[in-house]
């Protein structure tokens, strides 16, 4: 361990963000990093726990505490405090191919576990995981790895968010073929143009691409299964079939005046976004523009504060975010303790600019749309809505209740819609006559997720439904482990 | 044939297990002169020393009494004429004492077999006596038991050339006839015992209390019985079945003690007979063969090879002396000539090592012999005229006062000869120097003997290599926690590391993950029958240094004998392994064979590989080679190495069966052992040497890495080889073992899933009693293993979890999931989580980690309505919390836990570390923060009279589930001033926890100590705590006939503030194991109705107690379940003094985060509880005590259908012993005490009663006797009672005993009763002092130099707290041991005086023996020197030695020496004080060095103007920056 009493000694302490007021002015990421020594002091922190809650990604209510992928911060810990940085990184990227996105994007499920944080702060895991990466791009210890020997067996993955290319990297570790499948023209799905750049900028996820492919991982872009690829040729051709599509049916919100112009779901505001960024730095005009509008973004997630972000650095003349839930308590309730995920009140990148720029918080709570209002053009200028309270149903469920009174017309030339995903899509599963499960997501069990076609499996957000990238790294991971089983007779992966 | 009449091994009772233990004596005419008063003294003693014998559970069955003597020849010319058989002169015949069978043809077989052999022999039968004997008084068991005893007369042939050559012909006819009659005649249970047949002693011995006897045996009331000289025996075994044959003397010795090593011991006889030749026995020698009696005992095994030497040409003191040499290796004083003696002899014999006192003799001399920690007992009185006396105890016969010339006792390693023809007392001095000067041995080793260090470099050294080094750690199993967790710090602190809360993972048989063949062995430890030894502190006594080479003939040794290369220690760097690879040198040759296969041939290629490893081994042997090198360099994608352990045991073991084992030495250079626990089994099972090549090149690559940056390569090297060695040394130690010489192939361990098939062939006579693994399940272990290695795309090592938990290792019960549904079911009174955690529990984790996961109860019982069973509130009465002492938990946590049981009837442990005497009152709202039970552990910290009186239960830790046999420490910067208080120590001093009890070396001793508590609090129950092992129920057993009213089975993996890793995952057993085993021997014994049987070890749900109840248990403990309740997340950080949630820490601002309450463990108690009666419902019983034991409502799972567990096999547990259906099966029976024959309920309550109700002087004046023992304690018990803590005014009772007062004299006597002894004492005198004051000066008759002569005996004021001391003549060993608080004056004491002292002031007015001071951290000591030689005999290490100068301090010696005048008369104390000035130079000051700069801190913080509490804190926090501390950071 790194040191005994560091908790006791060492107070929590993470980079500032970049200046709110500068950082909207561009696309670059927002973070900073700590120097070294300070890494190291934080990384003293780490109580090096006989039982470490971070690591173990357990189910509590339906929730997982800890990490879902199980990685072990209390090793890599261990190993910054005492400055042994490449073993660090060595032990990171056992359990994880690609830290470099969750220490970005992931919401540190590691942290709420944090027995730091049962009794204090908890160990700044996620900026640790993300200088080791970091670190290590910079000093050049990742380098391509292609296996030593190749089975010759053939394995195609449909997807190329987290779980496709984590289910490439270790099929590929274990000496597979792996061709990955992209629908897209980039390959990394949602981390290519679901994440904003200055979440996670584009060129760190190029980076990991490149590098599979260096290490034998062959991309086939602009290519969907099922519609540009014929499924059955699919089952023909490879010798296992993962499929890691996505739950990317978005969650539509069938309000009167939804059909008017300037509503649009998020997905399509975002990716467009990154896209005419990439392609032209915003020259070609491509995107859905938010410059000059109010701008009001439905759903209080992630995805909607990167809708404020964007909006932001479009210069918007102004940005509201609907949420329909209370706002989360400042500190834990007596019914979400430790070590489940603290469900409390935080704000993000997107919520600090706005703040910065207009004074205040753009969250509004308790608050239900009713309808869209537009203009002659058929344009949308106003967002009706009214309060809600929330009252425990007959069923012991919670159900939202309108306040009469509290009816409110906001004024809105651009409406996002973040209110996350229902499901992923039918063709590919369809055309595999893969089954599906009561969510409709495809069918398979966690840990073995072979679907009910032979030698075919599944992995992430389409076989767990909409969720978080550890998850679907895990998944990912899962899935290549159960695909090498069923490829080789056992497996060591 | 049985084993001498125990019952057949059955379930988990294996009769091998048993022990004894028991009192020694023997009386003598040193002059030879013959008389009848003789015979009568020797029976006086026997009935003196009866308390230290036993009795099974019928009063007037003894476990064996006996006498060993002189042949009386008038008496028995006497009655051979009335046989018409006439006797040659004396020495001309042999008489032999047989027991025979009562049936008549049978024994006419034996008679004709004996006669036959005679003949063969070309001897004379003179004719057969049957022996008279009245058998009307002995118990109902004896007799059934009982054999034909018969006395055959047998005349020398006149071709036998001395008395010598007859007693070697009379023993290969003993021989003879045994084997034959052995092979051709008897049946299971039958006798044919040899009790004596020599021409110049005989046996009378039998399953016998001592008064029984003569009683018995008619023959010993004749008056025409003349010897001089005979040993009497009282025996105490932990069994209650009738043995006539295990009762002592055995032919040549009675022995009080036990062999640790004696599997080994055997082994090597074995092995050593082969090559066995002498003239004296020529030819003969195949007919005595084999040497050692299987079927006996340790002493009679014991026995069977002193006889072999002796008869074989040396002297019994020779034999002796190379059976059980002195420490000479670390001795600094011993002369050279002894050293060579002992060195060479080394080469011929391991010792056999343990702690014994044995007296013996050939009828011509006497002589006795004490082990070299001098762990038992020997006192002896030499009169004016002629006679010795020697026995366990002095006062065991009255002589006058003026008729004692001195008193002695016997001494460490030393030895007492009595030469009746010479007619004079040898001492040991002499007589060893005469027997080392017989030959020039020095010369010898100068000539043969070489030093490892001193043979040329090699000239070819494997060098560590950091290619594919990960690859390889892999195929090893090497793990990231083996790195950074084990050999990381033993390179950096040179010490085995150390770690918390104990072992919840998975038995290595049930495990998932492949698991290294160490992993299955369990080591044994010592607890009761004989005690663990501190290593560390007693250093003088152990050994590392081992010598290599071939043995030679042991019976003709030749000068070159002793070739042999030395080695310090077992673990070799590569540079010493390179050495003698390529040694060349005349009578050494090394070969090196490979112990490689190719993995993909799976289980046949490892057999295969095993046996071509024997072939080529055999091969080897013939042409000449002696060291053999076992190498598994080389491993790669196809061949695999054998588990080490598999192939060193098993050649160990082919070569043993081949009788080529001592030619050779095996050594091991292997990638597989890297911690210290793989090192003790390599050892234990034949290998003398060890290079772990791998952990070497781990360590060197570790350092290029950055891993370690303070040392280099070398160091880091040397360091880990430091801690692997002393690691070895613990884990022997803990069995009591002091060198690594005879732990090689002793086989101290026991495996836990291993098939008898692997055990049979490869680890011979090792118990494993639940069956297991074989050899195609250890070959699929490295197969998975290799595979992982060598499929290449994981470059890292696996993290390893065997410490700490992973998602993806070994399975702990104790994982995040299962410690947040017991918290929020504890923290919210919720059954339905509760319910959540159980069935997840018992539905995965413990079928994959424990024993009682495999069971399942049977699905065919008729249920009752749950409202009919037992309620929860009775249930929980059953309920305890475990023994966590204050200081290794914070006060708001134990005090919690407390309150939490005293509301539900239930019990909490005070730990060992006392209690705050304010927690005995209760609370304003009624709550109790009082510990219900009051643990005496062996450092007896806070163990006041006080602190007894106030107990419901006292319970005696033998030892601890997460590291048994040793003993603990307490680092001085965790000793916070108010942890100290409660123990009585000095705040930031270091605390030592001795690994054993200093008064309990055996079992007749904690018989004592039961005894001695259950006189300090009558009103107590007494439990003793025992830890799972083989043989746990034998013991338990003893425990019970030593009148625990409870004995607690602890398992092995029960929680820890701090223990070496190595002890909490590979000492001990689970539960299931030792709790089955205990209620099985003691339903066996007829003993499990009068004690209660209490177990704990992990239990964590209703099913786990529902299953200790039905394997046996009464009542329970829990201590990490409810230390999770109050908030525990099972960190394992204890040791550190970082706990987060407050629990396991004394720091205040951490203390602040604990956020448990009473609630939370009161809801665990009743959940378990209430989740217990459903399950009884379900079983259909109503009551606990109908359903313990009941094993028949118990089934083993299917879980056990895995290709690990394929081959478990638990129906030994569920094994019910076939007894009558009126022997109880749960405690029903109070144990009888016997406290009212103790002279304070006879005569001192009643003498005091004035003192006791108004608190009035009392004086008296009383005789005292060796059998009244703890004399004065029901006393002090009565006074604490009334007067509490502060006790009586000074000397209010004031009593004066004459005599010899036995055992426990004054113990734990509190303020206010002044005990003074005229005469002398027995062990353990005012042991636990509170108080009070004890004078002892010899009779003023006497004519003896007092300061010349022993007048009390061993451990004298152990963990004595308050009071005053003045002992007018020379105390035994460890005088003071762990004393806290007593003023002492003696005028001189024996070895290891004030060890592990904390407090007091001890004044020494003459010598002392060695290794003062050991382990010394509090007190001061000062010792009159005036020779100038008492630093060599102080031990160094903690303590400082100084001149007296400060005038207080002069003023407060020169008091206490005053006293010491006043009170005794003392002569030494008048010349000292009229002296004074001369003499005041001479006293040398030893004071602790932590003391010392703790007492600095105190008088500045003093200065500062502090006060009180303020002032010891400032002290405290000053001191525990000091890195300079030597009792620990």
């Amino acid at each position: 361990m790194g040191k005994p009493t560091g908790f006791m000694e060492y107070n929590r302490e993470l980079a500032a963000h970049r200046e709110p007021l500068e950082r909207v002015n561009d696309w670059q990421e927002f973070y900073s990093r700590l120097p070294e020594e300070k890494l190291k002091i934080q990384a003293a922190r780490c109580m090096d726990c006989g039982t470490p809650f971070c690591h173990s990604g357990m189910i509590i209510n339906g929730m997982a505490s800890g990490c879902p992928n199980h990685n072990v911060p209390s090793e890599w810990n261990d190993l910054v405090y005492r400055g042994l940085w490449k073993e660090a990184f060595n032990r990171l990227v056992k359990t994880n191919n690609f830290p470099e996105f969750t220490g970005r994007v992931c919401p540190a499920l590691c942290e709420g576990a944090c027995t730091g944080g049962l009794v204090g702060s908890p160990v700044t895991v996620k900026s640790l995981e993300c200088a080791i990466i970091d670190k290590a791009f910079e000093e050049g210890w990742v380098e391509p790895q292609p296996p030593a020997k190749r089975t010759g067996k053939k394995v195609a993955v449909v997807g190329s968010g987290p779980a496709g290319l984590a289910c490439a990297a270790q099929l590929n570790k274990a000496g597979h073929w792996v061709t990955v499948f992209e629908r897209a023209d980039r390959i990394g799905g949602l981390l290519m143009y679901g994440i904003p750049n200055m979440k996670l900028d584009k060129r760190i996820v190029q980076r990991r691409v490149d590098l599979m492919a260096a290490e034998g991982v062959t991309f086939v872009t602009n290519t969907e299964v099922g519609r540009d690829y014929p499924a059955d040729q699919l089952l023909k051709e490879f010798d296992a079939v993962v499929l890691c599509g996505g739950a990317t049916k978005p969650r539509d919100l069938p309000v009167e005046g939804r059909s008017l112009k300037g509503i649009h779901l998020a997905v399509e505001f975002l990716g467009a976004n990154t896209k005419s960024l990439l392609d032209s730095n915003h020259g070609d005009g491509n995107f859905i523009s938010a410059a000059g509008k109010d701008v009001i973004v439905i759903g209080g997630g992630d995805t909607g504060t990167d809708c404020v972000g964007t909006a932001l650095r479009h210069k918007c003349r102004s940005v509201v975010q609907l949420e329909i839930m209370p706002q989360l308590p400042l500190q834990r309730g007596p019914n979400n303790p430790w070590p489940q995920y603290p469900r409390i009140h935080k704000i993000d990148y997107g919520q600090q600019e706005a703040a910065a720029l207009y004074g205040e918080d753009p969250r509004q709570y308790c608050i239900m749309t009713k309808r869209f209002v537009g203009d002659d053009r058929g344009y949308v200028k106003e967002v009706h809505t009214v309060n809600v309270e929330w009252i425990k149903s007959d069923q012991g469920r919670f159900m939202p209740r309108e306040v009469s009174g509290t009816e409110k017309v906001w004024p809105a030339q651009l409406v996002l819609l973040a209110m996350g995903f229902i499901g992923p899509e039918d063709t590919l599963l369809d055309r595999l006559g893969v089954e599906r499960d009561a969510c409709t997501n495809a069918k398979a069990e966690y840990g073995k997720f072979a679907t009910s076609v032979k030698g075919v499996f599944t992995a992430g957000d389409m076989r767990r439904g909409q969720s978080l990238v550890v998850w679907a790294i895990n998944e990912g991971r899962g899935a290549a482990r159960e695909c090498d089983r069923y490829l080789m007779g056992f497996t060591n992966l | 044939m049985s084993l001498s009449g125990l019952p057949p091994k059955q379930g988990l009772y294996d009769p091998r297990f048993e022990h004894d233990a028991c009192g020694i004596g023997f009386v003598a005419n040193i002059k030879g002169k013959r008389s009848n008063e003789i015979l009568h003294q020797a029976l006086t003693v026997l009935v003196n020393l009866d308390h230290r014998g036993g009795q099974g559970a019928e009063t007037n069955t003894g476990d064996g009494a006996g006498i060993l003597m002189q042949i009386p020849h008038i008496f028995f010319e006497k009655e051979c004429a009335k046989l018409n058989i006439q006797l040659p002169p004396a020495g001309k015949y042999g008489v032999g004492m047989l027991f025979l069978p009562n049936d008549a043809d049978q024994r006419e077989s034996c008679r004709r077999i004996l006669e036959q052999a005679i003949q063969e022999e070309g001897q004379t039968l003179l004719g057969w006596r049957e022996v008279p004997v009245d058998d009307s008084m002995i118990g109902e068991a004896a007799k059934l038991a009982q054999p034909a005893m018969f006395q055959v007369f047998i005349a020398a042939s006149p071709g036998i050339k001395d008395s010598l050559d007859f007693e070697r012909k009379l023993y290969v006819i003993r021989k003879r006839a045994r084997k034959e009659a052995q092979r051709s005649l008897l049946k299971e249970g039958e006798t044919f015992y040899f009790a004596s047949l020599s021409s110049r002693t005989i046996v009378y011995k039998g399953m016998l209390t001592p008064e029984q006897l003569d009683r018995f045996y008619l023959d010993l009331k004749d008056p025409d019985i003349e010897i001089a000289l005979a040993l009497v025996h009282s025996r105490f075994s932990t069994n209650t079945f009738p043995s006539w044959e295990r009762a002592h003397p055995y032919r040549y010795l009675i022995h009080n003690g036990e062999i640790n090593t004696l599997r080994g011991n055997v082994n090597w006889m074995h092995a050593r007979q082969a090559m066995c030749q002498s003239e004296l026995f020529g030819d003969d020698i195949k007919k005595i063969l084999p040497v050692i009696d299987l079927e006996g005992s340790d002493s009679l095994m014991f026995d069977n090879c002193l006889e072999f030497l002796f008869l074989a040409g040396r002297s019994l003191p020779h034999a002796a002396m190379m059976m059980i040499p002195e420490p000479w290796s670390h001795h600094e004083s011993m002369s050279d000539d002894k050293k060579a003696f002992y060195e060479y002899h080394s080469c011929l014999m391991e010792p056999w090592d343990g702690p014994a006192a044995i007296a013996f003799t050939d009828g011509r001399i006497i002589g006795a012999v004490l082990d070299r920690n001098g762990l038992r007992p020997s006192r002896y009185y030499v009169t004016k005229d002629d006679m010795i006396i020697l026995a366990s105890e002095v006062g065991v016969l009255d002589i006058e006062p003026e008729n004692v010339a001195y008193k002695e006792r016997l001494k460490p390693g030393r030895m007492l000869l009595v030469d009746t023809e010479e007619g004079r007392i040898v001492t040991d001095e002499e007589l060893k120097q005469r027997i080392a000067s017989e030959h020039p041995y020095r010369q010898w080793i100068d000539e043969y003997m070489v030093n490892l260090e001193d043979l040329p470099e090699a000239s070819d050294v494997p060098q560590p290599s950091c290619e594919n080094s990960t690859q390889r750690q892999q195929a090893f199993g090497y793990t990231h926690e083996d790195l950074v967790k084990i050999l990381e710090p033993m390179a950096k602190n040179g010490v085995d590391p150390v770690g918390a809360m104990g072992n919840d993972a998975s038995l290595a048989v049930l495990s998932e993950k492949p698991q290294l063949l160490y992993n299955y062995f369990k080591q044994l430890f010592a607890q009761v029958t004989n005690p663990p030894i501190d290593a560390i502190r007693e250093e003088i006594i152990t050994a590392t240094e081992t010598t290599i080479g071939s043995e030679k003939n042991l019976i003709q040794p030749e000068p070159d004998s002793c070739r042999r290369i030395r080695i310090k220690t077992p673990i070799l760097s590569n540079e010493e392994l390179a050495k003698l690879r390529c040694i060349n040198k005349e009578g050494f040759k090394a070969v090196t064979l490979p112990i490689l296969y190719n993995v993909s041939h799976g289980s046949q290629g490892l057999e295969k590989a095993l046996n071509d490893l024997f072939q080529v081994a055999d091969i080897a042997i013939a042409g000449g080679a002696n060291l053999l090198i076992l190498s598994d360099r080389g491993t790669n994608q196809e061949n695999a190495a054998i588990p080490a352990l598999l192939a060193v045991s098993g050649l160990h073991h082919h070569l043993i069966r081949e009788g080529t084992r001592t030619r050779v030495s095996l050594l091991l250079e292997s990638g597989e052992p890297r911690e210290v626990h793989h090192f003790a089994v390599l050892l234990g099972y034949g290998a003398s040497a060890i290079n772990p090549y791998m952990a070497i090149e781990t360590l060197t690559n570790m350092i290029q890495q950055g891993y370690i940056c303070e040392l280099n390569p070398k160091d880091a090297i040397k360091n880990y080889i430091k801690a692997a060695t002393k690691g070895v040394v613990k884990v022997m130690s803990k069995m009591g073992i002091s060198t690594i010489q005879s732990y090689c192939g002793a086989q101290i361990f026991e495996a836990v899933g291993i098939h008898q098939s692997v055990i049979d062939k490869y680890f011979t006579w090792t118990p494993s009693r639940i069956g297991g693994i074989d050899l195609a399940a250890i070959a699929r272990e490295v197969e998975l293993r290799h595979r992982r290695a060598y499929a290449g795309h994981d470059n890292t090592l696996d993290s390893g979890s065997a410490y700490q938990w992973r998602h993806d290792g070994e399975d702990h019960m104790y994982n995040p999931q299962s410690i947040y549904y017991l918290q929020q079911a504890c923290r919210n009174g919720d059954y339905g989580i509760f319910k959540e955690y159980s069935t997840l529990l018992d539905k995965e984790a413990q079928k994959s980690c424990t024993i009682r996961g495999l069971f399942t109860f049977k699905p065919n019982r008729q249920p009752v309505p749950i409202d009919e069973v037992e309620s929860v509130e009775s249930i929980c009465r059953r309920f305890k919390t475990g023994a966590m002492s204050y200081g290794s938990i914070s006060k708001e946590a134990h005090e919690c836990l407390a309150i939490a049981m005293n509301r539900i009837g239930g019990k909490s442990n005070t730990g060992e570390g006392g209690e705050d005497p304010a927690r005995f009152v209760p609370d304003p709202n009624g709550d109790s923060r009082r510990s219900a039970i009051k643990q005496v552990a062996s450092g007896r910290f806070g163990v006041t009279s006080n602190y007894l009186v106030n107990a419901d239960e006292i319970q005696i830790k033998m030892a601890q589930g997460a590291k048994p046999g040793e003993g603990g420490q307490l680092p001085g910067g965790k000793v916070y001033p108010w942890v100290a208080e409660v123990r009585g120590t000095t705040a930031g001093v270091g605390l030592i926890s001795p690994p054993p009890h200093h008064d309990i070396y055996s079992i007749e001793d904690l018989a004592e100590l039961i005894h001695d508590l259950k006189n300090a609090n009558p009103r107590a129950r007494i439990n003793v705590k025992l830890v799972s092992e083989v043989g746990v129920g034998t013991i338990a057993a003893g425990v019970a006939k030593g009148r625990a009213d409870v004995v607690l089975i602890s398992g092995y993996d029960g929680g820890t503030g701090a223990s070496p890793r190595t002890s909490m995952r590979h000492a001990g057993l689970p539960w299931e194991l030792g709790l089955a085993e205990t209620h099985q021997t003691l339903v066996l014994n007829k003993l499990r109705d009068r004690i209660i049987v209490e177990t704990d070890g992990k239990l964590m749900t209703g099913r786990d107690v529902v299953i200790a109840t039905l394997l046996g248990a009464e009542e329970y403990g829990f201590a990490t379940a409810p230390l999770v309740a109050m908030g525990c997340v099972m960190m394992r950080v204890c040791n550190l003094d970082t706990c987060p949630v407050g629990i396991a820490t004394q720091n205040p601002e951490l203390r602040k985060n604990f956020t448990g309450k009473p609630e939370h463990v009161v809801n665990l108690m009743r959940f378990i509880a209430q989740e217990m009666r459903e399950m009884m419902a379900q079983l259909g019983f109503r009551t606990i005590n109908e359903m313990v034991g009941r094993t028949d409502v118990l089934e083993v799972s299917d879980a056990v259908n895995h290709w690990k567990r394929k081959g478990l096999d638990l129906s030994t547990l569920l094994y019910q012993p076939d007894v009558p259906e009126t022997v109880g099966r749960y405690c029903r029976v109070a144990q009888d005490h016997r406290l009212e024959q103790s002279l304070d309920m006879q005569q001192l309550l009643k003498i005091c009663q004035p003192a006791l109700e108004q608190g009035e002087p009392v004086q008296a004046r009383l005789p005292i006797r060796n059998i009244n023992r703890v004399v004065g304690t029901i006393l002090g018990s009565e006074v604490t009672r009334r007067y509490g803590a502060a006790g009586l005014p000074e000397s209010t009772i004031q009593l004066t005993f004459e005599g010899t007062a036995g055992q426990s004299f004054g113990a734990f006597v509190p303020k206010g009763i002044t005990l003074t002894l005229e005469g002398d004492a027995n062990d353990y005198i005012g042991k636990g002092l509170s108080g009070g004051k004890i004078i002892v000066y010899p009779p003023a008759q006497s004519t003896f130099v007092p300061e010349e002569n022993i007048i009390i005996g061993n451990v004298a004021f152990y963990g004595a707290t308050s009071g005053e001391a003045y002992i007018r003549g020379v105390a035994g060993e460890r005088f003071c041991v762990r004393n806290s608080g007593v003023r002492a004056v003696v005028e001189g004491v024996g070895d290891h005086g004030c060890e592990y002292m904390t407090g007091g002031r001890v004044v020494v007015l003459g010598s002392t023996g060695r290794n003062f001071a050991a382990g010394m951290s509090g007190g001061i000591a000062y010792v009159l020197d005036e020779d100038g030689t008492f630093p060599n005999r102080c031990n160094m290490e903690m303590v400082l030695l100084e001149k007296l100068e400060d005038a207080e301090e002069i003023k407060e010696v020169k008091g206490l020496i005053e006293q010491h005048l006043n009170h005794t008369q003392s002569e030494v104390a008048r010349r000292i004080l009229d002296r004074w000035e001369t003499l005041l130079p001479k006293f040398v000051r030893v004071i602790p060095k932590d003391y010392k700069r703790m007492m600095e801190a105190l008088a500045r913080a003093y200065e500062m103007g502090l006060s009180g509490e303020e002032a010891v804190l400032a002290a405290f926090e000053e001191n525990k920056k000091d890195k300079s501390r030597v009792s620990g950071n």
